[in-house]
């Protein structure tokens, strides 16, 4: 035991210096990721552009004319046999159903109005993003791409993970985006004859437009509570406390 | 005498009237010789509303299409319209029979963005519950599975003691079905008097349970002649359709997230075995889960011994607000990877929520699997596979 401290002691110094100044950060990849990444980097090349771990995760923004070579790529020599999932998302700030009189509807999260984007960033409105893992060697990552907002076209994985082919059709049919290579992207959850993508911001959850949600029973004050909670969730803690 | 039929009526009415709607979406044409076959959407072995339209050629499945979406709820939509402690009663309802092992990847997701660690306390209420949710969906499922291959007795046995597990689940946190009981930074109760002895008598009944099935069915002969063999995953086919849990691992793939994934929970201090069986048949997914509902009963008795005094509860701000990010969280449910990929914008409530659900992906297989077996057997296969309706179609 004294023998196997007694080496790692140089080692678990130096990197307890750093901690000790600054707070670990929570993204930091581990080796094993560290060295998928760094896989990931020299066979893709300048295909990547953009990249920025969450959480332990890689998370990389590829050239959407890459999309299905990146597939190859993690299937065939990085042991990614295992396909995640596959789904788009609408970076479009939601727009406040009800119109202008909606300041009512407080049970609602109020989503901020300015476009942001997510880890590795985006161009456009438009991304879809999925995920592969190994089963042998426990690794995993996340690829986004940008999808051209007039174009709606991405390269289709089925021919790479037969698995592709019901999350392509789930993110055609709530999205629009027309995934080039599939067999038959019909409809999967909806019914043949729905029209419109649900899961894009500007549509509506109709339930809400159609009644209102009576959001103003739950805005009362709780009994001592001394003035409204601040956005910053730091001060809202301490008053808790 | 004419030899050739009077032509037929005509009708003044669109034909399209006629065309079944769902068949239209599925692309079926009636050829002659073959027969389409509806299965469902209500039928006894799928656990809700799963429609499958089957091409037969006499006895033979020539080709199986599964049609979805009969109880779609939008939760992906609805996630976008609540806040964080609402979402939890939604995603309650996404795999009803385990419904705790749901709500524990997405308050992980939010408990990360916020940077906020449960107590020790908590993190082994988390996951006796969710080893509980497994034995309650497991045993349901030993019993059941003799159901479908016609022996009625096991069913009963499997309801009999899913229902010591469903007590415990209520006496601990109110709910039998939803509990609803994940807050972010914690849980809600600590565990009731006498509880801890109650759950050791009850795994004791879960070791007898499993030894009678394993009485009843895997020495049953004709249970064995009804699934060995029949609807074999190959390993790596599996893999790339999604398919993960143990239906993954009763092909041989040695995979589990509670070991192999990013630490959760209270996983990296258990010491536990993961089975697997190199068959990939019916028998060995239901093989396989037999040894998982004893492994899980083993892990319970082990936490209640470990399980650590304290605070069941961090402190977190009255209302939820979460940090701008994202968080992906993979558990490992008894139905296979379940996930939460949750974008937030630093509101109450999320920007976007993509729920992985582990059936959705062990079903896409059905096509391809359900090819060429004949008509008894793809009952088998499906109450093998073991898939929860809201857990397709969310």
């Amino acid at each position: 035991m004294s023998d196997v401290s007694g080496t790692e002691t140089p080692e678990a110094a130096v990197e307890a210096e750093p901690t000790e100044a600054v707070a670990p950060d929570p993204h930091a990849l581990d080796a094993n990721h560290a060295d998928l990444q760094a896989r990931l980097e020299s066979a893709l090349g300048d295909a990547i552009l953009e990249q920025s771990p969450v959480f332990g995760m890689p998370v990389l923004r590829v050239r959407r004319n890459a999309w299905r070579d990146v597939a190859e790529l993690c299937k065939h020599s990085l042991d990614c046999d295992y396909l995640s999932f596959i789904a788009g998302i609408d970076w479009m700030p939601a727009p406040k159903e009800g119109g202008a009189d909606a300041a009512s509807d407080t049970s609602s999260p109020v989503q901020p109005t300015e476009t942001t984007y997510g880890a590795a960033g985006s161009e456009g409105r438009f991304q879809v993003f999925a995920r592969v893992q190994s089963t042998s060697r426990h690794w995993g990552v996340t690829f986004k791409a940008d999808v051209d907002e007039d174009a709606l076209l991405v390269q289709s994985w089925v021919p790479v993970y037969p698995g592709a082919d019901w999350h392509e059709r789930e993110c055609w049919e709530m999205y629009g985006f027309v995934f080039d290579g599939h067999p038959a992207l019909r409809h999967l959850y909806l019914p043949s004859e729905f029209e419109g993508h649900p899961l894009r911001k500007d549509y509506p959850l109709l339930a809400r437009v159609v009644k209102p949600w009576p959001g103003l029973v739950d805005v009362e004050p709780m009994p001592g509570e001394a003035e409204e909670p601040t956005s910053d969730a730091a001060a809202t803690a301490e008053e808790a406390s | 005498m004419s030899t050739t039929n009077p032509p037929l009526p005509e009708f003044d009415i669109d034909p399209r009237a006629f065309r079944h709607l769902a068949d239209a979406q599925v692309g079926v044409e009636l050829v002659t010789g073959d027969m389409i076959l509806n299965l469902g959407p209500q039928h006894p072995a799928t656990h809700g509303t799963l429609r499958l339209v089957v091409r037969l050629d006499g006895e033979r499945v020539i080709s199986a299409d599964p049609v979805i979406g009969y109880m779609h709820r939008g939760y992906e939509k609805l996630s976008e319209f609540r806040t964080y402690p609402q979402i939890t009663t939604l995603i309650n309802r996404i795999d009803w029979l385990s419904s705790f092992a749901n709500e524990v990847p997405f308050i992980d997701a939010a408990e990360q963005l916020m940077d906020v660690q449960a107590p020790p306390r908590a993190q082994y209420i988390r996951t006796i519950l969710t080893e509980l949710s497994r034995i309650a969906t497991f045993v349901l499922f030993l019993g059941e599975m003799g159901l479908q291959v016609g022996a009625l007795t096991p069913a009963f046995y499997g309801f009999r003691d899913r229902e010591h597990i469903l007590n415990l689940i209520e006496s601990a946190t109110g709910g039998r079905f939803h509990p609803n009981f994940n807050r972010i930074g914690g849980v809600k109760d600590d565990l009731p008097w006498g509880w801890i002895n109650e759950t050791r008598t009850a795994m004791k009944t879960i070791f007898d349970a499993c030894d009678t099935f394993e009485d009843l069915l895997v020495g049953n002969e004709i249970f064995q002649a009804r699934t060995r063999s029949i609807g074999i995953i190959p390993p790596e086919l599996g893999v790339a359709y999604g398919v993960s849990g143990s239906n993954l691992r009763a092909s041989g793939v040695d995979w589990d997230l509670r070991r192999d994934g990013k630490p959760y929970l209270v996983y990296p201090e258990l010491d536990f075995k993961v089975w697997t069986h190199p068959d990939g048949d019916s028998f060995a997914r239901y093989w396989v889960r037999l040894q998982e509902t004893r492994e899980s009963a083993r892990m319970v008795l082990q936490m209640l011994e470990q399980m650590p005094a304290g605070p069941i509860m961090a402190k977190v701000p009255r209302i939820i607000k979460v940090p701008a990010g994202e968080a992906w969280v993979e558990t490992e449910n008894p139905l296979g990877q379940m996930g939460y990929y949750v974008f937030s914008k630093g509101a109450t409530g999320p920007f976007r929520v993509k729920i992985r659900s582990a059936s959705f992906s062990n079903v896409s297989i059905l096509p391809w699997l359900l090819r060429g077996v004949f008509v008894p057997d793809v009952i088998t296969i499906l109450a093998s596979l073991y898939f929860i309706l809201g857990d397709i179609d969310r």
